[in-house]
């Protein structure tokens, strides 16, 4: 009876080891990924900074309400850019974000532009309609991509099709910290805590107009972007800490078992001993 | 002469940070030269050389779309490419100028793919004409 049961921990043991080296493997392939996907976070963010200051700036200043860009709609028509994983293992990575795009979009008549397969599969699931699932693998987003999301998410505000865009990310505070966040995008609205506010009237050139329809989309492009670097780099944070964890209680684990292992196997070394004396 | 704070940053990172007493950049209507106490004014970039001029040196780059704006006497550049002319590759250009020029002289080339062999080639052109800018 012993030697069945330490037969059985041996092999728990064994697949318990194999277990940890593919968590382990895991980690640091992300723990690599994390660390390109952390330069690009830091080279990128002074554009994301500085471009969002620029246009808030410029919205502040402005005097012209003329542009479509600026000025909030009643409607409820709301498109949401959700940025998830291609990938689970990732620990609440996905499920955070998915959870607050959720939240935002109750009550809303809302489409969604889900990026990552993850966010595709769990909104088509869940009946949320999709406007276009192009973008199901997150990894293989460039800029050049941002770029033609923008100009046709614009194009779409224009056309009247959408009253407010939004886009849910995660936001990478640190290695061990992600939180998931929402930035509206359109319309763009005067912040009211605005700092200065200048006093000065600003010179659009050609026009008011075209500058609006043209710089709209490049900071679309940028904040997409940023949104979509930031996202990735929390990923792989997450997935790093989610599967050093998983080493961690793949170890722990063994150890207990070795135990156990080491007790079966004295116990029936024990019992045999007693079995030739007492046959003796 | 009377300097102003420039930033330039692009989604490469920040690329210049500090004083500068003149900036010419290439907008959609034309070329805009900006120096100290110029008014509050925002226009969206087209392609070609921009030059910063700082601390007497004068600096050429490719820069394409994006845009400027001054605010308060403070400028700032958000272009989608900003490449200094000694940073650009050139080869790299050329093989992007014959590639674009092959689609566009195919027949079977679509309007999406004319469209962007067009953007494609403008861009390696810019390149091209701020590489060899400098080396003259």
């Amino acid at each position: 009876m012993a030697g069945v049961s330490s037969k059985e921990i041996k092999n728990r043991i064994r697949s318990m080891e194999s277990t940890k080296q593919i968590t382990k493997a895991m980690e640091m392939v992300a723990a690599s990924k994390l660390r390109q996907a952390q330069a690009k976070v830091l080279s990128s963010r002074p554009y994301f900074e500085i471009l969002y200051e620029t246009i808030n700036d410029i919205v502040d200043c402005n005097r012209d309400f003329s542009s479509p860009f600026l000025t909030s709609r009643q409607g409820n028509k709301a498109l949401y850019v959700a940025i998830a994983g291609d990938r689970g293992l990732a620990g609440g990575y996905n499920s955070n974000v998915l959870k607050l795009c959720v939240q935002e979009i109750e009550g809303k008549d809302a489409t969604v532009l889900p990026i990552g397969k993850k966010c595709v599969d769990y909104f088509r699931s869940h009946g949320v309609s999709i406007l276009t699932d192009t973008y199901a693998e997150a990894a293989d987003i460039s800029i050049g991509d941002c770029f033609s999301i923008a100009k046709m998410l614009s194009s779409a505000y224009l056309a009247g099709e959408y009253d407010e865009i939004h886009v849910v990310y995660t936001n990478f505070v640190s290695v061990l910290s992600q939180t998931p966040a929402t930035l509206q995008m359109l319309p763009l609205l005067r912040q009211e805590t605005s700092k200065k506010v200048s006093q000065s009237d600003i010179l659009y050139e050609p026009d008011a107009e075209s500058v609006f329809a043209s710089i709209v989309p490049e900071y679309l492009g940028g904040i997409l972007y940023g949104a979509l670097c930031e996202s990735r780099c929390a990923e792989q944070a997450a997935r790093r800490t989610a599967m050093d964890s998983a080493t961690q209680n793949a170890e722990d684990m063994i150890g207990d078992l070795n135990l156990k292992f080491n007790r079966a196997r004295q116990a029936a070394i024990t019992q045999e001993i007693t079995e030739i004396v007492a046959g003796a | 002469m009377a300097s102003f704070s420039l930033k330039i940053v692009s989604p490469d990172g920040l690329i210049f940070d500090g004083q500068a007493e003149k900036v010419i950049v290439r907008t959609t209507s034309g070329d805009l030269g900006i120096m100290a106490r110029h008014m509050n004014c925002v226009c969206p970039l087209g392609m070609g050389k921009a030059v910063v001029e700082a601390d007497g040196t004068r600096r050429e780059a490719a820069c394409i779309g994006g845009m400027i704006s001054v605010v308060d006497g403070e400028v700032t550049l958000v272009p989608t490419t900003f490449e200094w002319a000694d940073k650009i590759d050139s080869e790299r250009a050329d093989a992007s100028y014959q590639r674009a020029q092959k689609v566009l002289q195919s027949k079977e080339s679509s309007d999406t793919d004319l469209r962007m062999a067009e953007a494609r080639l403008k861009r390696a052109l810019v390149r091209k004409s701020v590489a060899s800018s400098i080396k003259h």
